[in-house]
């Protein structure tokens, strides 16, 4: 009874000091500002994170919406208010959908590529050396990672709802037969610039700075074995979907938490 | 201040969980020679270079080089004194996505301000040192494990470092490897007049370039001096380590029951 | 030239991102960067506009001319005052235009229909329109109609 409460206390202090560690992580990589010298690194990390997410990220975009339009079309057909799935098909995009199936895309695409670049990086000892060479691998390595990654995901998001609005119009226009002058005034009367498209950004640079985070700590805190490399990478995945979930309830309370 | 040392270890203790690594090490490293660590495996010898370069702090003792006290210094300090340093890595940490001729330039694109016509020059002296200067537009991963680890010595030793440490340095390579790799290390220390501390437990490569061995078990210092002192040690442990007898004072078996009556216990 | 592709290509993805955020702006949401986006404020009381939503859109003959900008309530007279976003400058609608709380459909959204007048003074920004009918409360209704019923 004793050894299990120890193990519990044990393990929650295991907990607290990697939040302690991550949280030092991060503060030590944002405190070191981007120099000069280091846009060429965070453009190289731009184009893996964001150019090479994009993929994904469109046939998903493209898929979802034309699956919401679908939806929207077969239900909404019932009450004779077909108009209204572009209305539909975007503020669910906007507000939610976008942010959310973005940013899991990118913990699964980019978050594990990161955690799993950095993790090899360490077991191979390339960040001792590049320490005992006098360079800061929290400025050259880390730092222009988690930039890149603040950047790309907003970016990523835009991209994915207006391919998915796309897509949906695709359906509900070209295949349904639906008014096309209808599904976008339906869209432009309904849409808020701030309401909807304001605060789906700001979601999304919330999403992105938890992936990063969590990406670029599991990797620089990877026990340096091919197993270690291996775990983190599936904690990355598997803690920032989490993540993302749970803030993405707790900002929309807070966002959208008026409309009772 | 001893001016003929360059690295000055006092009473140095480190502990890593319950395990006690170091108990009250010294040693010093003259300057413009070629010293060697070496010990059984586990001994800490990897541990030792990065408390020497400050990446890992003791719990107590005093690391002196080129007269600093590497605890006592600052991140900006710390980093100035790295520059003076060269370390080649076990596992030769080449920077997988740059190229040979990029991962020699890195230390002086980082830390010099030179115009590129002369960290070309720089990069393709330091290469060519290797043998390698062909081998430039090649990507770490296309190279062999000697030559890997022959681009990371070019790198090592870009800045010019008055400090060069080796990490195992002749691990795992085929014997032409090795033996370009020991006539480096000697070649270089000699060229650059560096001091060089090699790590390792490759007896008779170290045995054949260094000018003086320290033997570390336990955490302490058991045996130095120059090699051929070592082999007429008086103490056999270090005779068998030196010869590399399997059985000795050292012994073979994990420690465990008498062989027959763990057989027989099974038995019944 | 490696390097030089990935330049591109990072680029090409920062101005699509951008072009994208910037799409949304303008296509989605409908907002017009061209002139008329000038708009007036008018206020009415209605004494219920049960269901009624900021944002609601506000018509005259089935045509969105602005939308509910926002609901406050008056405690002392026990009343709604909703204030109307009207596009344009004003000076359209005539003074007697009057107020009503609809509902799009069976269920759907409230929004507030407006009914001109005949009156040559018009409104500006900062009138009140004083006809107003407020929100027919499904409830109210089968209060109405079962009293009515039982005095019957």
């Amino acid at each position: 009874m004793i050894r299990f409460l120890r193990g519990v206390g044990s393990r929650s202090l295991d907990r607290l000091a990697g939040v302690g560690r991550a949280t030092l992580v991060f503060a030590a990589a944002l405190w070191r500002l981007p120099r000069p010298a280091d846009v060429p690194l965070i453009i190289k990390q731009i184009y893996q994170v964001g150019v090479l997410s994009l993929v994904i990220v469109v046939l998903s975009a493209f898929c979802i919406g034309a699956v919401l339009a679908l939806q929207f079309h077969t239900q909404l057909a019932k009450f004779g208010a077909q108009d209204a799935v572009g209305v539909g098909l975007a503020l669910v995009l906007l507000r939610e959908l976008g942010p959310v199936v973005t940013a899991l895309l990118f913990a699964g695409r980019a978050g594990s590529a990161i955690t799993a670049e950095i993790g090899l990086m360490k077991t191979t000892e390339q960040l001792s050396s590049m320490e005992m060479m006098g360079v800061d691998p929290l400025q050259r390595i880390v730092a222009p990672r988690l930039w890149a990654g603040f950047v790309s995901l907003p970016l990523l998001t835009a991209i994915f709802n207006v391919v998915a609005i796309y897509g949906g119009m695709i359906v509900a226009v070209e295949w349904m037969g639906g008014d096309p002058g209808g599904f976008w005034s339906g869209i432009q009367a309904e849409v808020e610039i701030w309401d909807d498209i304001g605060k789906g950004v700001v979601k999304s640079v919330v999403f992105a700075v938890v992936i990063t985070w969590i990406a670029v700590f599991q990797g620089y805190d990877t026990e340096p074995t091919p197993e270690g490399i291996g775990l983190a990478t599936t904690r990355t995945v598997v803690v920032s979907s989490v993540m993302v979930l749970a803030i993405d309830f707790l900002l929309t309370l807070s966002m959208y938490g008026d409309f009772k | 201040m001893d001016d003929t040392n360059l690295i000055e270890i006092e009473d140095l203790y480190f502990q890593r969980g319950d395990r006690v690594v170091f108990d009250g090490l010294s040693l010093t490293v003259p300057r413009g020679k070629i010293t060697a660590i070496m010990g059984p495996s586990g001994s800490g010898k990897t541990t030792l270079l990065r408390i020497i370069g400050g990446q890992v702090k003791p719990d107590a003792g005093v690391v002196r080089v080129a007269g600093k006290n590497v605890g006592d210094l600052g991140r900006a300090e710390l980093f100035e004194l790295r520059e003076g340093i060269g370390m080649l890595f076990q596992s030769s940490a080449l920077f997988t996505d740059l190229t040979v001729f990029e991962n020699v330039a890195f230390p002086l694109r980082e830390h010099t301000d030179l115009p590129e016509d002369s960290i070309c020059d720089l990069v393709l002296m330091k290469l060519n040192a290797v043998g390698l200067r062909g081998a430039r537009d090649l990507l770490p991963g296309q190279l062999s494990g000697g030559m890997a680890r022959r681009v990371a010595l070019a790198r090592a030793i870009a800045l010019d470092p008055q400090l060069l440490m080796y990490d195992e340095p002749f691990t795992g390579q085929d014997p032409i490897a090795m033996g370009v790799l020991v006539s480096l290390i000697q070649k270089l220390n000699g060229a650059l007049n560096a001091t060089s501390l090699l790590v390792s437990h490759d007896i008779h490569e170290t045995v054949s370039i260094c000018d003086q061995i320290y033997i570390i078990a336990d955490g302490k210092v058991v045996g130095q001096g120059h090699p051929d002192v070592l082999h007429n040690h008086p103490s056999s442990r270090i005779r068998q380590f030196m010869a590399g007898n399997p059985d000795g004072p050292v012994p073979f078996h994990y420690p465990a029951d008498e062989f027959l009556y763990d057989v027989l216990g099974s038995v019944k | 030239m490696r390097m030089r592709t990935v330049e591109i290509s990072t680029g090409a993805f920062v101005l699509a991102g951008t072009l994208a955020l910037i799409f949304l702006a303008v296509r989605v949401s409908g907002v017009n960067l061209a002139a008329d986006r000038s708009s007036y404020t008018v206020t009415a009381r209605f004494d219920d506009v049960a269901g009624l939503q900021t944002r609601a859109k506000v018509s005259i003959a089935g045509v969105t001319v602005g939308r509910v900008a926002a609901i406050d309530v008056d405690l002392e007279y026990g009343e709604a005052i909703v204030s109307m976003e009207l596009k344009g400058s004003g000076g359209v609608l005539s003074m007697d235009t009057g107020a009503q709380i609809l509902t799009e459909g069976i269920l759907g959204a409230r929004y507030i229909n407006l009914l001109p007048g005949a009156d040559e003074e018009t409104l500006s920004d900062g009138d009140e329109i004083e006809q107003t009918q407020g929100a027919m409360v499904l409830e109210n209704l089968i209060g109405d109609l079962v009293t009515r019923l039982g005095a019957s």
